[in-house]
């Protein structure tokens, strides 16, 4: 990784976006803030340059604003889904759980669409990623129901995949 | 122009209610659940949507702060997923073992793999 040289439009690439975050929250012209928020991003680019693999401008056309907003509804619904299944079980007295580890391997190629699954599958009802090896996810599931890996795949992955291969395709 | 505001006030307390609902929720479920790993489920579930809720009902009692609110919204989103998952894995590593009742685990072989890879180097 550190035999890798880094192109000055990649620093100049990161420097941007972490401008836009830092612009985002402070929406402020006044010129102290403007000067604080250069130098710190000039720092911050500067250390994270070498990791920040994310976000690379991808060719976007109508149809891909479509698949996020589908990939936002889907996400939204699984999470106020998500949600109302921890309170079910919280609230139940019999506690009714059944944890174990679970894997299966995605079609993802693209590091940043791979997280964008990783923290969703967080976010839905009652599976937790807690590592990803190359292809392989492992998943704290907190109701095993089944251990056949196509209905794993099935039931944790597929929804979300399905959107995410559209944007992304199983390219790199 | 008033009404519109009042009525934006209630939808907005309607939003933090829920929020410290979800929040509340999420709490007892750290109480309740038998290890780390679930817990660590409960938590970041109830809290990413509780807070996501209480910050967005604030935004609508303030339209003002809306547009800063809402890319809190997404930051905490993105972290809060991140955190658990990075929680999961260092405990995993660190030999904290889940609860099971019936033990399905195929994290457990990776790990020892690595370890077998680390302590041959």
């Amino acid at each position: 990784m550190s035999a890798k040289t880094i192109s000055p439009s990649r620093y100049f690439y990161t420097f941007f976006i972490v401008f836009l975050i830092w612009y985002a929250f402070t929406t402020s012209l006044q010129p102290a803030e403007i000067i604080t928020g250069i130098v710190l991003s000039l720092v911050v680019a500067y250390i994270t340059v070498v990791n920040f693999d994310c976000c690379d401008p991808i060719l976007i056309t109508p149809s891909h604003i479509i698949y996020f907003i589908q990939y936002f509804l889907v996400f939204l619904v699984a999470l106020v889904k998500a949600n109302f299944d921890v309170a079910k079980r919280v609230i139940n007295p019999k506690l009714p759980i059944n944890p174990g580890i679970v894997s299966f391997e995605t079609k993802l190629k693209n590091n940043f669409a791979k997280m964008v699954l990783a923290n969703s599958i967080t976010l839905t009802p009652g599976t937790l990623t807690i590592d990803v090896v190359d292809d392989k996810f492992y998943i704290h599931w907190i109701d095993v129901t089944t251990e056949n890996k196509d209905e794993i795949y099935k039931e944790i992955a597929e929804p979300f995949e399905k959107v995410l291969l559209k944007i992304y395709g199983s390219s790199k | 122009m008033d009404t519109l505001n009042n009525i934006l006030e209630y939808i907005g307390l309607f939003f933090v209610l829920l929020g410290s609902i979800f929040l509340f929720l999420g709490a007892l479920g750290i109480y309740r659940m038998p290890d780390l790993y679930n817990r660590l489920q409960a938590g970041t579930k109830a809290s990413t949507l509780g807070a996501m809720s209480m910050v967005l009902g604030i935004g609508l009692m303030q339209p003002g702060w809306l547009i800063k609110l809402i890319v809190i919204i997404l930051f905490i989103g993105i972290s809060n997923p991140l955190s658990s998952h990075a929680l999961a894995r260092a405990s995993y590593k660190s030999g904290i073992r889940p609860f099971f009742k019936k033990k399905v685990d195929d994290y457990e072989e990776e790990v020892e793999s690595e370890k077998g890879k680390m302590e041959s180097v």
